[in-house]
């Protein structure tokens, strides 16, 4: 890769700027197509039927009579996907979750499906299908299915991560650690020490587009898919490797996406269409109701989390220690492991140390979810160095800037920090006016600080300049929420034209080069750094075509906004020549003129953010409120300030809703009992006040404009900034997400029974 | 099963259509007619994703049988835009980035036009109340309940 990533300090002209989105248009008409809004001749219409039980041996599947129904094109089980996996245990698992293959592991695990000439025959076939269950003892319980009489989920698993090799099998597929120092001597050099036990329920990522997608596998081999993902690069592996396909003959588009946050990085329905679709010899069309959204797709980890934190009198935090256990559904996961590497990471400290237990349960396989496992871990943190602040009788903001980490701190997970902004985003909201508001009776004010790693990763650009001067940008990440934007200004940045000039779009499979899914923040973060790249080096056959047309050295001529500038006086009556003018002449002076760039984007620079809260509770119903919210965030630079913004926004609201309302409830059967958005219930727009944000950008050394990741941290903080405020606003220290009513009544009632 | 015969109109255009009985409107919408602007986010009536106006009355078209539209007027997201001009509505959820999916914006602007219509002059709260049929989960609404807010007064000055 030529290409020289350091952050120059460039003054911008584009970037920064906050232009229309390229697909604003579609998007307000209902023009956009999403995954169900795609059609194909011949089509059928898929429907999946799921396991009622948490834990079942798959005796028999009688597919005999829903066969024989008229419309009925094709019915396929575990049979018609054969193991192709080839000893890949994640790629097994994965495929085992599309289609349950000896045992049901959790309500709503596919079992079995069918392609019928419409919707109505294809739910009358789900009907003629009889599955003989052996129903199993389940366990849904985090901390319940760690204990050694639970029901074991699968019993070919041992711990990995301990000392000795465990002889028996057990829920708790693998144990990791994180730290240094030493915290019995660090606890033992404490004044004060808090020590808690925290839990948080399961929530789903709660995107309102529903997986869905078109498949169509012809006999020749080939096949296309057309589907909502946040990675069509990935999908197409996922299903090209699950199907026995050739990844270059499986054809992926993404369609518009409604929302991902984490929960459409793999695969759940699409290798049981393309199977379909395979054995019907047409394509065929699968959507998932909301009910299978919830049941068999998303959620996010269950945690129980214990947290011991000691400080001197002075407010020197000596030693902190977790132990996080999270919940994975049926297949192992690395959850806690990534919960063990965030929870502290917002701090400085001599002794530290963290351990991570992954676990099974007969729930949905646990997929990523905004900043993955983070927003749990900092809950159960930044509430345990909000009470230790308390009992120093030291003020939250003013302890946590004096532990703050700093550029060259050892993070608690172990690389060394560059430039950060945890101790910026901290020094900002103790000068926020909404630190100082006062507040009323019942109300709360609570803070909160979060991080989160970002991620860079493979990602591959093509910029085409047409020969009337405009440019079309193709990218392979997933636009989730205004990348197309984003990366418009940062081609017209560093091409020096008009953003009006540019139009991006998201390229398929056959397109593109490989691309990583979106995700870790990356979108913007990598693909920028790949479309600055590209730009580059359609300006190097840029300045070669002025050349020729100059008759010059290619040497003497430079690139300065937007123009080829001959230098030198000797070139004195040379006007310059704008991307139009080259462009026009491309025909004759070499041809086409596009720039092309792949590399992994490495440097993803770490992003932290410190939220600010008050709530209001009603003591007598344990109702709460949001009154006011407020975002401090590191960008390292915003590319397109409004959408970072929005970034903010949804974050902090869907951490709200976390800390709030949101929790998946199974019955003692081990059914999910609130399987739909009535039950489920998500912030509405009268549930929120405005939530006002706050940009900082400490650039990042490791781009060329210091962009970071800034999708996912706005997560992290609000479980702990608004358990904070419930605390405060109450007098009891709440240790249990979500804070519904009756949990916060039930913290009260013991509170006055003591 | 004998289809019902429908003859309705839609966005101002006579349609007609054969459906089942227990056909909904959405599907009707998207399946039979092509117009898939309307989305199904639950088929429950929880999400406002599939918002449309019939005789001027916000209802959610996967809670309506395709059947029931007969002699009725349908608005749909389609029909919102004037040709080539946008409506207020329109213009202001892109200016504000009201949307990042996107999928819950039909809806949305369905919702927020009947809202102006029966109140030019909203306040936020009255925003925030006769919006909260409609989930998004992208926003955090605040761009949203700013980007009708400015379109109230845009459609005022009118």
């Amino acid at each position: 890769m030529n290409f020289d990533p350091r952050f120059t300090g460039r003054k911008f002209s584009s970037v920064g700027t906050r232009p229309l989105r390229p697909d604003g248009i579609d998007k307000v008409t209902g023009r956009a197509r999403y995954g169900a809004d795609f059609n194909m001749a011949g089509q059928l219409v898929g429907r999946v039927l799921r396991s009622p039980h948490a834990h079942a041996v798959i005796k028999s599947i009688d597919t005999s009579k829903a066969e024989k129904l008229a419309g009925v094109k094709a019915v396929i089980t575990a049979k018609d996907l054969p193991d192709l996996t080839d000893g890949d245990a994640a790629m097994y698992d994965i495929l085992d979750n599309s289609m349950a293959r000896t045992k049901a592991l959790y309500d709503g695990h596919a079992v079995a499906a069918v392609a019928a000439i419409d919707a109505r025959i294809a739910r009358q076939a789900l009907k003629l299908i009889e599955v003989d269950y052996e129903v199993l003892p389940h366990v849904t319980d985090v901390d319940e299915a760690m204990n050694h009489h639970a029901p074991l989920i699968n019993d070919a698993i041992f711990t990995e991560g301990l000392e000795e090799k465990p002889v028996k099998a057990s829920n708790v597929t693998k144990r990791t650690q994180f730290g240094h120092g030493d915290v019995h001597k660090g606890f033992a050099q404490a004044d004060f020490i808090v020590e808690r036990s925290f839990k948080t329920e399961q929530t789903h990522q709660g995107y309102i587009e529903p997986h869905a997608c078109v498949a169509s596998v012809n006999p020749d081999g080939t096949a296309d898919l057309w589907v909502c993902t946040q990675g069509h690069f990935v999908y197409r592996q996922h299903c090209a490797q699950l199907l026995g396909l050739e990844a270059s003959k499986l054809r992926v588009t993404s369609s518009e996406i409604g929302g991902g946050f984490g929960g459409k990085t793999h695969v759940w329905a699409e290798p049981v269409a393309l199977a379909l679709s395979r054995k019907a010899g047409r394509p065929v069309k699968l959507v998932m109701t909301r009910d299978e959204v919830f049941r068999a797709s998303g959620p996010t980890s269950a945690t129980s989390i214990d947290v011991k934190i000691g400080a001197t009198k002075d407010g020197t935090i000596t030693a902190a220690e977790a132990t996080l256990r999270y919940s994975c559904g049926p297949y192992p996961g690395s959850w806690a492991e990534i919960g063990a590497m965030t929870a502290f990471a917002c701090y400085n400290l001599e002794n530290v140390k963290t351990v991570g237990f992954e676990v099974l349960v007969n729930r949905p396989k646990t997929a990523a979810y905004r900043a993955p496992s983070a927003p749990m871990a900092a809950f159960a943190v930044e509430s345990a160095v909000d009470e230790l602040a308390h009992e120093l009788g030291m003020n939250a903001v003013d302890f946590r800037i004096k532990n703050a980490a700093q550029e060259g701190t050892r993070a608690s997970y172990g690389p060394v920090y560059g430039p950060i902004g945890i101790g910026p985003t901290l020094e900002a909201v103790k000068n926020h006016p909404h630190m100082k508001a006062p507040l009323k009776a019942n109300q709360g004010r609570g803070m909160a600080c979060g991080f989160w790693f970002n991620f860079g990763g493979q990602t591959c650009v093509d910029l085409n300049i047409g020969m009337d001067g405009s440019v079309s940008l193709a990218v392979g990440t997933v636009d989730v929420g205004g990348s197309r934007a984003s990366l418009s200004l940062v081609a017209a940045e560093e091409l020096g034209i008009d953003y009006s000039q540019l139009k991006a779009i998201v390229a398929d499979t056959s397109s593109l080069g490989y691309n990583d899914m979106t995700d870790g923040s990356r979108g913007t973060f990598s693909s920028s750094m790949a479309t600055i790249s590209a730009a580059r080096n359609a300006i190097k056959i840029l300045r070669d075509r002025a050349a020729q047309m100059w008759d010059i050295p290619v040497d003497d001529v430079v690139w300065e906004k937007g123009h080829a500038i001959a230098k030198g006086e000797k070139y004195g009556n040379l006007s310059a020549l704008s991307l139009k003018d080259i462009a026009a002449k491309s025909g004759t002076t070499g041809g086409p003129i596009a720039g092309h760039s792949e590399l992994v984007a490495d440097g993803a620079g770490v992003s932290f953010a410190t939220h600010i809260c008050d709530i209001e509770v009603d003591p007598e119903t344990g109702a709460t409120r949001v009154i006011r919210y407020t975002v401090v965030q590191d960008a390292g630079k915003a590319v397109h300030p409004t959408y970072v913004e929005g970034q903010y926004q949804g974050g902090a609201a869907q951490g709200i809703g976390w800390a709030l309302n949101e929790e998946y409830i199974y019955g003692k059967d081990g059914r999910l009992q609130n399987a739909g958005f009535l039950d489920y219930r998500i912030p509405v727009c009268s549930d929120l006040p405005m939530i006002d944000t706050q940009i900082l950008e400490i650039p990042n050394p490791n781009h060329p404009y210091g962009v970071r990741g800034v999708g996912e941290t706005s997560i992290v903080p609000p479980l702990a900034a608004i358990a904070n405020a419930v605390s405060n606003a109450v007098g009891v220290r709440m240790t249990h997400i979500p804070m519904s009513p009756p949990r916060i009544l039930a913290a009260l009632d013991a509170e006055r029974e003591g | 099963m004998a289809g019902v015969a429908v003859s309705t109109t839609i966005n101002g255009d006579a349609v007609e259509y054969l459906c089942q009985p227990d056909e909904t409107l959405l599907e009707v919408l998207r399946d039979r007619l092509g117009l898939t602007g309307a989305k199904e986010g639950c088929g429950t009536g929880d999400c406002g994703a599939c918002s449309v106006i019939v005789d001027g009355r916000l209802v959610c078209s996967c809670l309506v049988l395709g059947a029931e539209a007969e002699g009725r007027k349908v608005e749909t997201i389609e029909g919102m835009a004037h040709g080539d001009q946008l409506h207020p509505l329109q213009q202001k959820f892109i200016e504000h980035a009201a949307l990042q999916c996107g999928i819950c914006t039909p809806g949305f602007l369905i919702a927020a036009k009947d809202l102006l219509e029966k109140n030019p002059s909203p306040t936020e709260e009255e925003i925030r109340f006769g919006l909260a049929g409609n989930l998004c989960r992208c926003t955090g609404y605040d761009k949203i309940v700013r980007a009708v807010q400015d379109a109230a007064a845009v459609m005022k000055g009118a």
